[in-house]
């Protein structure tokens, strides 16, 4: 972005901007600070005013090739090089190559006995010799209310601090002003009077012993801003300002896949495993096996060969390499060989603030594919809700710019169904497995859902989740009339199935003998009919015969009886109308 | 008003010392409030420091990067550089009162 000179650029439409470099500060106000006027940063003891400030010229110097004077009233050159040289920032360098200009200005009022009337114009020389001497077109004044510890006449002073920014502006320079914050007022001395073109107010809080920092921008004359409190912190690597409504949703989403390392569960989530890139939420009650399931995770991962970096905030890495042996997982080898990686700390240790930027400092070093976070409640307590959902947002934005998958463990306690910040904090998440406990019988059973998976056909059954020394498993669990049935209850539940159906398989065989015997019974009897037909018939033939010999005895009786009446043997083989034989015969 | 006017001691049983003062004066240009501090303070010398003074005048308009060594920043400065402690008085030096107690003359009369 090359610069313009002020005088036309007050003329055009759009404010120019000059920017900051500190990272977020430039989104919130939408470019940078107002080019060629005073900025004045206000803020009370210890809230990164100073810093600020050094960060401003610095990136300047450094970033966007504009040398900047840095005039002190409180520190001396070598303390604000040693100061911020813990950051990073080399001064004394950036001095050397005319990039920066170091001023200490020091005053004591004891010293000075004032004598009729006078003006500033010595400040004015320092400043414009400072300026000129490496064309600088950024000017920091910190704190300038020293000056009026140093001076004893308040009119004289502030007619000055007005000619001041007055001349700063018309020299065209950036300046950045800071001042104490006042009881009543933004500053002690009511400096906003004199600077009104852009307020930024620094703020260091302490709730429930934790401190968090906060930066607002009051006021920004002539342009948009985000007018909210923002959370700032102070890392490594300087300033940097978390503005979570402005922050962008652009991050890829890479449609790779990566295993759970528990093939049931991949079964669940479509066959294949969660999104590469995504965030998981993993949350349950005490002792549902939330870390068993992402130790899982980061042991499958690091045997696939992506780094993990495992964020601990409850065990100790030797405690939790011990108690997963015990379930059959293997992480000292992939801890040697660098795959895997902890970081344990006491979530009270220190504010969100620095374990967050910890977290970003140990990811950005470590580079991992995956992190694992166990668990991010612990985080929660160490600060209100409404930052740690920004810090959880800023944190997991982080990881997804960078395409990390993360898993992220969550515990909630028993009662609650789902614990207000879960929810909050669930929309912010790609996948979200829920461990529960099925308590019944006189045992407890672990038991899994995935209540949610983006992007992917997931189960919306409940598994029963089984730790063993063999690692995890999911089984089926048992779901008849009386609900769902875990552990022992299902155990019993197919013995009692088993017996059943032995039960019926026997009652089967039965009938189906009883069948038999009925059928034979019905063929002997069958049998006997037909025997008995047949006797019948027999005799029936018997009798015929019978007849047909008895008929021709009869015949041959009664032709004897004729022969023997000596009838006429014509007329007895020729029968005619008249038969006195036949009479005679009867 | 270039520069300095010095005047070596000719009374040395004037007072507890006899030492050189030597005293700086920064201004900015020919401003109406440097000119006066100059003649303010030539007069003060003159009738207090008789013959033991010198007088540096440093125009900052022309050596800026003076400012720096004496901590200016109210112009006009007198900075009193022996004898020691150093102290500095802000000021046209109109009130001569405190000048003097500022130059630590006033309590030695």
């Amino acid at each position: 972005m090359k610069r313009r000179p002020p005088k036309s650029a007050s003329r055009t439409r759009r404010l120019p901007k000059c920017p900051t470099g500190i990272q977020g500060l430039d989104e919130i106000t939408r470019g940078g600070l107002p080019r060629g006027r005073p900025t004045l940063v206000c803020g009370g003891a210890g809230c990164g005013k100073t810093l600020l400030a050094a960060e401003f010229l610095v990136h300047g110097a450094v970033r966007f090739g504009e040398p900047g004077v840095f005039m002190s009233f409180e520190e001396t050159a070598a303390e604000i090089t040693s100061n911020v040289a813990s950051l990073g920032f080399d001064l004394a360098d950036l001095v050397r190559r005319k990039k920066l200009a170091l001023d200490h200005v020091y005053l004591e009022r004891s010293e000075i006995h004032e004598t009729g009337e006078y003006d500033l114009e010595g400040l004015f020389v320092r400043l414009n010799h400072a300026i000129d001497s490496i064309g600088a077109k950024r000017v920091v004044l910190d704190t300038l209310e020293a000056l009026f510890a140093g001076l004893p006449n308040e009119t004289i002073l502030r007619a000055e601090l007005r000619r001041l920014f007055r001349w700063l502006k018309d020299k065209g320079v950036t300046a950045v002003i800071t001042a104490e914050r006042g009881r009543e007022q933004l500053t002690r001395h009511g400096l906003e009077e004199y600077v009104s073109d852009c307020v930024i107010l620094l703020d260091h809080r302490v709730d429930d012993q934790i401190a968090t920092r906060h930066l607002r921008v009051v006021k920004y004359r002539g342009a948009l801003h985000g007018t909210n409190e923002f959370p700032f912190l102070i890392g490594d690597d300087g300033l940097s300002v978390s503005p979570i409504s402005s922050l962008g949703l652009n991050h890829k989403a890479p449609s790779g896949r990566i295993s759970t390392g528990i093939p049931r569960l991949d079964a669940m989530l479509g066959g294949r495993g969660f999104f590469r890139g995504s965030s998981i939420l993993l949350t349950g009650t005490p002792g549902t096996g939330k870390t068993s399931v992402a130790a899982c995770f980061a042991q499958a991962a690091a045997q696939r060969g992506d780094r993990v970096l495992f964020f601990s905030f409850e065990e100790s890495p030797n405690q939790i390499i011990r108690n997963m042996r015990s379930i059959g997982l293997r992480l000292e080898p992939l801890v040697e060989n660098r795959w895997l990686r902890f970081h344990a700390a006491r979530p009270t240790l220190c504010g969100l603030e620095l374990h967050l930027s910890t977290m970003f400092k140990e990811v950005t070093a470590f580079k991992p594919a995956v992190v694992i976070v166990d668990p991010i409640t612990s985080l929660l307590v160490a600060g209100t809700d409404f930052e740690t959902k920004g810090m959880v947002t800023r944190m997991l934005d982080f990881l997804k710019s960078r395409q990390i998958t993360s898993l992220v463990t969550s515990l909630t306690h028993s009662g609650h169904a789902l614990q207000q910040s879960e929810s909050a904090m669930s929309s912010l998440m790609d996948a979200w497995l829920l461990l529960k406990d099925l308590d019944g019988n006189g045992e407890r059973n672990r038991a899994l859902y995935v209540l949610k998976a983006r992007g992917m056909a997931h189960s919306n059954q409940i598994r029963e989740f089984l730790i063993s020394d063999r690692g995890i498993d999911l089984v089926d669990a048992y779901i008849g009339p009386s609900g769902v049935l875990t552990g022992a209850s299902r155990v019993a539940q197919a013995a009692r199935e088993r017996a059943e159906a032995l039960a019926s398989q026997q009652d089967s065989a039965g009938r189906k003998r009883a069948l038999a015997r009925k059928r034979e019974q019905l063929e002997q009897q069958i049998a006997g009919l037909r025997s008995d037909y047949e006797q019948e018939a027999g005799e029936l033939r018997r009798i015929d015969e019978q007849v047909g010999t008895r008929t021709s005895v009869l015949t041959a009786e009664r032709t004897e009886l004729a022969r023997l009446r000596q009838a006429d043997a014509i007329k007895v083989a020729a029968p005619g109308p008249r038969k006195p034989v036949a009479r005679g015969a009867r | 008003m270039k520069a300095s006017t010095a005047k070596q001691p000719d009374s040395a049983s004037r007072r507890r010392e006899s030492k050189l003062w030597q005293l700086r004066l920064y201004v900015a240009g020919q401003t109406p409030k440097s000119v006066a501090a100059f003649s303010n303070l030539k007069a003060i010398c003159e009738s207090h420091l008789e013959g033991r003074y010198r007088i540096e005048v440093i125009d900052l308009v022309e050596h800026p990067q003076l400012s720096k060594g004496d901590q200016i920043l109210a112009i006009p400065t007198l900075v009193r550089k022996l004898p020691e402690p150093v102290r500095k008085i802000i000021g046209d030096l109109s009130d001569t009162e405190r000048v003097l107690v500022g130059l630590d003359l006033r309590s030695a009369d």
